[in-house]
């Protein structure tokens, strides 16, 4: 009977909750919320710096054991359950609400930054449509003899990022002003954001075929064009040639385990809603596991072509080194024109050396090792804007690709981004916070505004101080909690019996021992040794922050400088603010339940009198 | 004594030309590197034709109209390609200031690298810096135009999002009033439905049925 009744509310529900067109819809939603920038500049840093090809050991051990076993309960309780976030935990336990919440606040907070980043991205693309592409010189210093000072000494990509760009200040307590043009994009990013979100998925589902599929058609076609470059071979062999030595260092098992992690984009709350959204007895066990090994094979696929350009750059920068020493002895010695090689160059340098060492040690000669080069990757920002924004220059017709490059990271980031928003959104819907009459694109349209009004002080000069910071400190310990929270909230409070049950009635197959396995004990485990790592990590060493400063004597390395005190303060705040949630809901809980036993207390005591006047 | 005088002036000039001397300047082409395949040798006739550009260079500046090829003197040739050149004044046997002649070389620069078909990067004028061309600079910023047609596209497009979504709200409400019309068509139906039956019970209603009345006359006499 009560089962009965509560299946009829459900179905109602039902009818009105908004659906996936397809299977293809859902799926390219939730791959392109797994497949973000990280996937692009972080893996391929962490797999050159880790042990090249032996980093993969961690990182599918990572996978396995902690990355789709956490995805499959995401994806399973949202379809079961239908609700976003919010609604899940409430229903899972009115004690984990907080949970829900503390979900919504990070997937805001993400918001925020990971939108910032699109602005950047948007400001490259903008400006690549010109011939030759304005990071490629310097401008002119004030008598138009020579260029700016700064940008001789830091090259003309790193000027343009930092100083026509940010235009950054060299402290972060300098808060600097509101820079137009970055404001202007940012207008354009929340723009173009609203008009995905205006309907939920209903406009999502749309515009996800396209920001889902174009970065791989992107991707394929640098690695088409990057593997008949010169070079790339050498980027490659350097990328995978393994060092299993490394892998005793247990920082590598650590990256391997945070990279899973946030790829996947585990904990958000945006898969959740997406699940939500599934008619309830989908596949989706199969859906986890495909989902991931996509998520996986494309940074893998990144990672190829990102260093098939990368050893481009390297052997152009090692053939230039060469270039400018040959240029130098045959100044020096006035040797006829274009008479060293490059191969001969060691052997000539050698006998000058030994036959007149005193004018070869004036010349400013630099050491040219290809390997020093490779070495110069980069992850984050720095390796989209600068390295890699560097290394196209040097590709016949800069511009197309720098658009085509520009155009794959805004794709990609916008299809994040869709997973932010419905982690916001969806719990908004389900609340019912705003009347029935009012429409969906007032409601997504008020929350884009309040993120946009949010994310103005990242187009300050001292902005990208800022995003370091909420990327460094509002996602990453937060989401970790959730997730622990979240595998031993669905198994221990929900029960994993239950879950079991519910799985079975959506797929027709009860999990094998390894999911029960992994969800009871290796998951937890894995997140809890995380956790702990990350705490110590962060303990170790204050945090610091390296200032782009060109007073600084070794200009152009950055300056590393400690955070002031109200930085910190911001800092600790933006760790623990959003899972200050959970205790909070469970103590109002706590409290709402004590109230209601209070009023039972004295309806019983107010039935007694009665009875004694019946007596 | 003419012979004398002829070995005294040839001593002169090359005293007046040397390496790192006063006023001299070091000049260095790479012409292999900016032609390539089409890249010349440089012989006396080249060295010729820079005399004369370094003179026609000279000529443009006041008071120095006079400068004639045979007053600009090279030396130290190297297969590098790059020598040293000064410019004097044989009316005082002595060289013309640095200043003057860099200014002049500035001034000039253009067409002395259009001559060799050379750069500011091939033909180089050590201590004499080049006057580099300020970047392109476009009215209006490329990146203004493109953001320009990216903002009005989105834009458009959430307003016809917004204003289909407000038509098909109005289509909902729109909904009941069709229904009264069927409604009230219903209505006419059930009518005419009930027009045979509706008019004999108004005529039943109307009539007193005097057969019922004379009978009851009838039995109270009796």
């Amino acid at each position: 009977m009560a089962q009965a009744s509560g299946m009829d509310p459900l179905v109602d529900i039902e009818d009105e909750r908004p659906k996936w067109d397809n299977k293809l819809q859902y799926l390219l939603s939730c791959i392109g919320f797994a497949v973000g920038l990280g996937n692009i500049w972080r893996f391929p840093y962490l797999c050159h710096t880790h042990g090249g090809g032996a980093f993969l050991i961690p990182y599918f051990i990572a996978l396995v054991f902690e990355g789709i076993p956490l995805f499959y309960i995401e994806l399973a309780i949202g379809q079961r359950l239908r609700r976003g976030s919010i609604g899940v935990w409430k229903t899972i336990s009115p004690y984990l609400g907080g949970v829900g919440l503390g979900c919504f606040s990070v997937s805001f907070l993400v918001s925020l930054y990971y939108n910032t980043i699109l602005l950047w991205v948007l400001w490259f693309f903008l400006n690549s449509f010109q011939h030759p592409l304005p990071w490629s010189t310097c401008p002119l210093d004030l008598n138009r003899t020579g260029f700016v000072q700064e940008c001789q000494s830091s090259g003309t990509v790193s000027y343009f990022w930092y100083r026509q760009t940010l235009n950054i200040t060299s402290d972060i307590s300098n808060t600097g002003t509101i820079q137009w043009k970055l404001f202007l994009c940012l207008v354009a990013c929340w723009t173009t954001v609203y008009l995905c979100v205006i309907r939920g998925i209903e406009s999502t589902g749309k515009v996800i075929y396209f920001t889902a599929l174009f970065p791989y058609l992107v991707l394929t076609i640098f690695l088409i064009r990057g593997l008949t470059l010169p070079g790339a071979t050498e980027g490659l062999t350097y990328l995978f040639t393994p060092n299993m030595k490394i892998l005793q260092n247990s920082r590598v098992w650590l990256d391997a385990a945070t990279q899973i992690f946030f790829s996947l984009s585990l904990a958000f709350g945006g898969h959740i809603a997406f699940a939500s959204y599934n008619q309830p007895r989908n596949n989706c066990e199969k859906d986890a596991v495909t989902i991931a090994l996509v998520n996986s094979m494309t940074s893998l696929y990144a990672s190829i072509t990102i260093f098939s350009i990368m050893g481009f750059k390297a052997s152009n920068d090692y053939g230039r080194c060469l270039d400018r020493n040959i240029l130098s002895l045959i100044n020096e010695f006035d040797f006829p024109e274009l008479s060293i090689s490059r191969d001969e160059y060691p052997s000539v340098l050698m006998y000058l050396n030994a036959t007149q060492p005193e004018r070869v040690a004036r010349l400013p000669l630099k050491t040219c090792h290809l390997e020093d080069f490779l070495d110069k990757s980069a992850s984050g920002p720095g390796l989209a804007f600068i390295v890699f924004t560097e290394a196209v220059l040097h590709m016949p017709g800069a511009s197309v690709w720098s658009v085509l490059f520009f155009g794959m990271l805004f794709t990609l980031g916008l299809s994040s981004m869709f997973g932010n928003m419905e982690g916001v959104i969806t719990p908004l819907f389900d609340m019912g916070i705003l009347p029935k009459g009012v429409p969906k694109e007032t409601m997504t349209g008020v929350v884009c505004f309040i993120c946009f009004l949010s994310a103005i002080c990242f187009t300050l000069q001292s902005g990208s101080y800022w995003l370091e910071i909420f990327d460094s400190f509002a996602a990453s310990l937060n989401l970790i909690i959730f997730a622990f929270m979240e595998v031993v909230g669905v198994i221990h409070v929900y029960g994993i019996k239950r879950f079991c049950d519910d799985i079975e009635w959506m797929t027709g197959r009860r999990p094998s021992l390894y999911w029960q396995v992994t969800w009871r004990v290796v998951s937890p485990m894995l997140l809890f040794g995380i956790f702990l790592s990350y705490i110590v990590l962060l303990a170790q060493s204050s945090p610091s922050y390296k200032a782009w400063n060109p007073q600084y004597e070794h200009f152009p390395s950055r300056e590393e400088k400690l955070y002031p005190g109200w930085v910190q303060v911001t800092c600790v705040l933006l760790s623990f603010l959003p899972s200050l949630w959970v205790p909070g809901i469970a103590l109002a809980q706590l409290l709402f339940q004590y109230r209601q036993r209070w009023k039972n207390t004295h309806l019983e005591s107010a039935l007694k009198p009665q009875e004694s006047r019946g007596c | 004594m003419l012979w004398a005088l002829f070995f005294l002036v040839t001593t002169i000039h090359a005293e007046l030309c040397r390496p790192d001397a006063e006023n001299a300047f070091k000049v260095r082409l790479s012409i292999k590197a900016a032609l390539g395949d089409k890249a010349y040798v440089w012989d006396t006739d080249e060295e010729y034709l820079f005399r004369a550009m370094v003179a026609f260079s000279m000529r443009k500046v006041p008071n120095r109209e006079g400068t004639e090829i045979s007053h600009v003197l090279l030396c130290n040739v190297t297969q590098r390609v790059s020598f040293w050149f000064v410019v004097t004044d044989p009316l005082k046997n002595h060289t013309l200031p640095a200043a003057e002649v860099q200014s002049a070389i500035r001034m000039n620069r253009n067409r002395i690298n259009s001559a060799f078909f050379l750069d500011d990067h091939t033909l180089e004028f050590l201590k004499i810096p080049s006057t580099l061309a300020p970047p392109m600079d476009p009215s209006v910023p490329v990146w203004i135009i493109v953001f320009g047609v990216i903002f009005c596209i989105v834009t458009v497009a959430i307003a016809l999002l917004v204003l289909s979504g407000i038509r098909q709200r109005r289509r909902n409400k729109k909904g009941p009033p069709g229904v009264e019309d069927a409604e009230d068509k219903c209505e006419n139906i059930i009518t005419i439905e009930n027009g045979i039956p509706c008019d004999p019970l108004d005529m039943k209603g109307g009539h007193i049925n005097d057969g019922f009345l004379t009978e009851d006359e009838r039995l109270t006499p009796l």
